[in-house]
């Protein structure tokens, strides 16, 4: 609860440092909000408190707030220059992404259908103006528009699964559908499921699961790269933990039901993220995509359910996470500098920034899953669970799929290291360089000796 | 313990600082490469050639999941070792005339691959073994795709895909035996232990060997090895196809052969006919090619195949011959790639045909790359001899045919290597190897090394023999236990 409300308050905080146009006050003041944030997550650790009946801060809620809190500051990190840049109006990035903050908060919370979808319209509403937020800009309309039909057809899809699964139950309380389930095992009413399924659909395409996907790689590339960023990581990381949160702890009951379906999609997301990406040009729709495949990845946690089902997803989630922070802010630099975003602009950058190309060397080979570093216990992770019901097909599927993930996230490694470019050297301030290196540093240390993240959960 | 532990991180420590050495890395690395040289064999010189494991070190490492961090030696690991720690400084040492640019960067890449090959050969946790299965690609990765010729972009992404696909696979078995294994971990001698039946064993053997075939290479997944060793500098070559292919028969031999005997027992005459039938393509290849490297590369595809059938044979003899081969190999064929690389870097070609009397005006080049020639024929008298023998013996004990056919390798090398001998080193002197200078300084210190390995191994093989010996009849004792307990 103190998390919301600091972020909240941090918020509102930074929208009047706007309008008295202090510009310079503006990331100091957000990262003391989110450090505070952050404090009172570790001080809440262990603890298991029920708010008002609405929100649960379990150790699964705080510890995916952290990995929000986290992401979102090192994301707060990268905007040095970038909106000044951009637009006239910096305080609202700020206190835009606050308040999607302080939504996805509620979303790895809830305990109660109701705040699920309050935090995820605070998110999505919060998201929709930042993807538009370069007003003057085609692309940047353009993803908004999409991004918002999109989402709003979700909403629909997800509010009417919470309707159907009400009108079953007559609760929206977590527990008390939980205990319907059990109290009724034989004899669930037939509304129930459809509300099942449709909340599938509607969470699927707030994470970007095939064929729920179709708004991803527009959205991805139209809005400015530092959304991008927050969308692809931190907000997919929360979409998962609330999807989590739903499936594998109240509808666990219905799992040989709602399984199936859920293979099928698995599938079709490995499969249409990894082959699509394969063929992109542009290094941020190949990211785009590829997060389509690691929303694929993620989802193995719920094909089988376990007690590490949780923890499974917050070590995949946190490695994605990390190493996709390193991937957007050399493409930001990359971008600065040479104006595309294509492969081609990443030619040679070994050559003249050898620590920045060393860095998103890592964070390709964590992505890719390479042994020792962080992605590679997170593909790990999820192969295992997967095992554990000797799923082995989908599993040797799953492997083919990451063959095809080498192949495309070593074309970077290729025209980094193997290739001739030009001559100019990027500039990399120094906020850069911390959230690199921040980001190299967990990726490796998840990557060597995960134990520390393993029973979090 | 603290002697494995230092064994195997002393390179990576190496590599860290070579990083940073900038101008001197050649002389850091030659100095850590040698002391490890030196702890290795002062293992060696500890080592009691018995069954046991020793120098054992067992580290908890991620609890949680059942992964420690195990390491060991026994007869068999001990013989890879040493073939690791002595190849890497001669390596090393055969890089000396060349200016690599980010020099830095190459010896530390070279160290860091050691510490992943140790890894390797001296994990006793299924899941330490995958880690430094991978930590040793990577390295070898980088060092053919950035160092490497012509084409070397697309040639080495075959070449890291195609081994990967082979190492994921091997994970998923990995990950099948640990599930397995009622107390969850994943401990070499509790996968030992599994009883698993026939389908199980079967699909397990596939995902096992499609990840050694691939590395060794076995025909018919040899096909990104003639372009990956002519494409990749010369040390990559050596790296490639003295040590990182013994990962492959390594292997075989400790994970492959203990944990599924029924399936390698059903699967061995598969794994021996592709064995056979790859001796035969490449040296019918081998016959062709204009190019040297590429001509190397294939006779190292028919004499893996050689190893690799007598290994699959199940036999004493066949495994004790694909021990010492292992070892011949390895220094006959980075001794190879060097005389070609000598003779490369000079001539600045490696079109068979173009050249010719280098003898004249090198003979002791001529000598040294004829002893090195005379010892991958496996003349009586050289290393190659005493393996390439015992191995034609254990697979003849399971059909003379598939010996007969095997040993056509001996003859078949025999042709086109000495042909290519001919060729190159005698004959008329052209305007291109007229003014060719003999070898010096490092080159001739490394090349009679070798020289004197091949010789002293071929006369007097027996503290090697001896040293396998006890861990390879263990090992088959429990090969053959299991079968007969299955039945």
């Amino acid at each position: 609860m103190n998390i919301i409300i600091t972020i909240s308050i941090t918020a509102f905080i930074v929208l009047y440092a706007g309008l008295f146009k202090a510009n310079k006050a503006l990331l100091p003041l957000t990262v003391v909000g989110l450090l505070t944030a952050l404090g009172f997550t570790f001080c809440a650790w262990g603890g298991n408190a029920v708010h008002f009946g609405m929100m649960q801060t379990d150790n699964f809620a705080l510890a995916f707030s952290g990995v929000c809190i986290v992401g979102t500051l090192l994301i707060f990190l990268l905007t040095q220059n970038y909106f000044h840049a951009k637009s006239d109006n910096i305080a609202e990035y700020y206190t835009l992404i606050l308040f999607a903050l302080a939504g996805m908060i509620m979303m790895v919370s809830y305990k109660n259908m109701a705040m699920l979808f309050v935090g995820l319209e605070i998110m999505s509403v919060s998201l929709y103006i930042l993807a538009g937020i370069r007003k003057k800009d085609f692309a940047s309309n353009e993803a908004s528009l999409k991004y918002f039909l999109m989402g709003a057809f979700s909403t629909g899809f997800l509010l009417f699964g919470i309707t159907l699964i009400y009108g079953a139950t007559g609760s929206f309380d977590l527990d008390k559908i939980q205990a319907y389930l059990v109290n009724n095992s034989t004899s669930v009413s037939p509304i129930f499921y459809p509300g099942v399924i449709l909340m599938m659909i509607g969470l699927c395409f707030k994470i970007g699961a095939a064929p729920f996907h179709f708004w991803t790689p527009d959205v991805y590339e139209g809005a400015p790269s530092l959304i991008t960023t927050f969308m692809s990581t931190v907000v997919k990381t929360a979409g998962f933990a609330a999807f989590l949160r739903l499936f594998a702890g109240p509808l666990e009951p219905l799992h040989e039901f709602w399984v199936m379906p859920l293979i099928v999609i698995v599938c079709l997301t490995l499969f249409i993220g990894n082959v699509t990406a394969l063929f992109q040009k542009n290094f941020k729709r190949m990211l785009a995509y590829s997060s389509i495949s690691h929303a694929g990845y993620l989802l193995f946690s719920l094909i089988v359910i376990t007690k590490n089902s949780g923890n499974n997803v917050l070590v995949y989630a946190a490695a994605y996470t990390f190493a996709s922070i390193i991937a957007f802010a050399v493409l930001i630099l990359v971008k600065q500098k040479t104006g595309s975003d294509s492969f081609e602009s990443f030619n040679g950058l070994g050559k003249k920034n050898p620590l920045v190309a060393l860095c998103l060397t890592v964070a390709m080979l964590s992505l890719a899953g390479i042994p020792l570093t962080a992605g590679f216990i997170g593909k790990y992770l999820m192969f295992l669970n997967v095992m554990t019901q000797y799923k082995i097909l989908l599993v040797a599927f799953a492997i083919l799929n990451a063959l095809v993930g080498f192949y495309y996230y070593f074309r970077v490694i290729v025209a980094m290291w193997f290739k001739d470019g030009s001559e100019t050297v990027l500039s990399t301030p120094a906020q850069y360089k911390v959230v690199l290196l921040v980001s190299v540093a967990i990726t490796l240390v998840l990557g060597i000796c995960p134990a520390i993240i393993l029973n979090l959960i | 313990m603290e002697q494995l532990l230092l064994l195997i991180f002393l390179p990576l420590a190496g590599a860290i600082i070579t990083a940073f050495a900038g101008k001197s890395a050649k002389i850091v690395s030659t100095v850590f490469s040698v002391v490890s040289l030196g702890l290795a064999l002062f293992i060696a010189c500890n080592f009691i050639p018995n069954a046991s494991t020793q120098f054992e070190a067992n580290l908890p490492w991620i609890a949680d999941l059942g992964i420690n961090f195990h390491a060991g030696i026994d007869g068999i690991s001990m013989l890879v070792v040493l073939l690791t720690n002595l190849l890497i400084p001669i390596i090393i040492l055969s890089s000396y005339k060349h200016d690599y640019k980010n020099q830095a960067a190459f010896y530390a890449l070279i160290l860091f691959m050691q510490t992943g090959l140790l890894l390797v050969f001296t994990a006793l946790d299924a899941f330490l073994f995958y880690i430094g299965w991978e930590a040793a690609l990577i390295p070898i990765y980088f060092i053919c795709a950035f160092w490497g010729g012509k084409d070397r972009v697309r040639i080495n992404m075959k070449f890291f895909v195609y081994t990967i696909a082979g190492s994921l696979f091997m994970l998923m078995g990995i990950i099948y035996l640990y599930l397995q294994n009622p107390a969850h971990n994943f401990e070499i001698s509790a996968f030992y232990a599994l009883n698993l039946d026939a389908a199980q064993q079967g699909w397990i053997f596939w995902a096992f060997f499609i990840a050694f075939a691939i590395k060794m290479p076995v025909f018919p997944f040899h096909t990104w090895q003639p372009d990956t060793y002519t494409a990749a500098p010369t040390q990559g070559t050596m790296l490639l196809s003295g040590i990182m292919l013994k990962m492959g028969i390594y292997g075989v031999i400790r994970w492959l052969l203990p944990i599924v005997p029924a399936g390698v027992q059903d699967w061995s005459c598969v794994a021996i006919g592709l064995s056979i039938i790859g001796i035969v393509y490449a040296s019918l290849i081998a016959f062709t090619q204009k190019d040297a490297k590429r001509l190397v590369a294939y006779s190292s595809i028919g004499h893996v195949g050689l190893i690799s059938a007598g290994i699959f044979a199940l036999n004493q003899q066949g495994m004790q011959g694909a021990m010492v081969q292992m070892l011949s190999h390895g220094i006959n064929v980075v001794g190879l790639f060097f005389v070609l690389d000598i003779i490369i870097s000079r001539v600045k070609t490696n079109k068979i045909e173009e050249l010719g009397g280098i003898a004249k005006a090198a003979p002791q080049l001529a000598i040294t790359f004829l002893i090195i020639v005379l010892g991958t024929v496996a003349l009586p008298g050289t290393n190659g001899f005493i393996g390439e023998f015992l191995l034609l013996m254990g697979v003849y004990n399971v059909g003379i045919w598939a010996a007969a056919i095997a040993g056509l390798t001996i003859i078949f090398g025999a042709v086109y290597m000495l042909r290519m001998y001919q060729n190159v080193m005698l004959g008329k002197t052209n305007e291109l190897t007229i003014t060719f200078s003999d070898i010096q300084g490092s080159e001739k210190f490394v090349l009679y090394l070798i020289c004197a390995l091949i010789i002293v191994l071929g006369v007097y093989p027996k503290p090697l023999l001896h040293l396998t010996e006890a861990s390879v009849q263990h090992l088959l004792e429990q090969v053959n236990q299991k079968l007969t307990s299955v039945k």
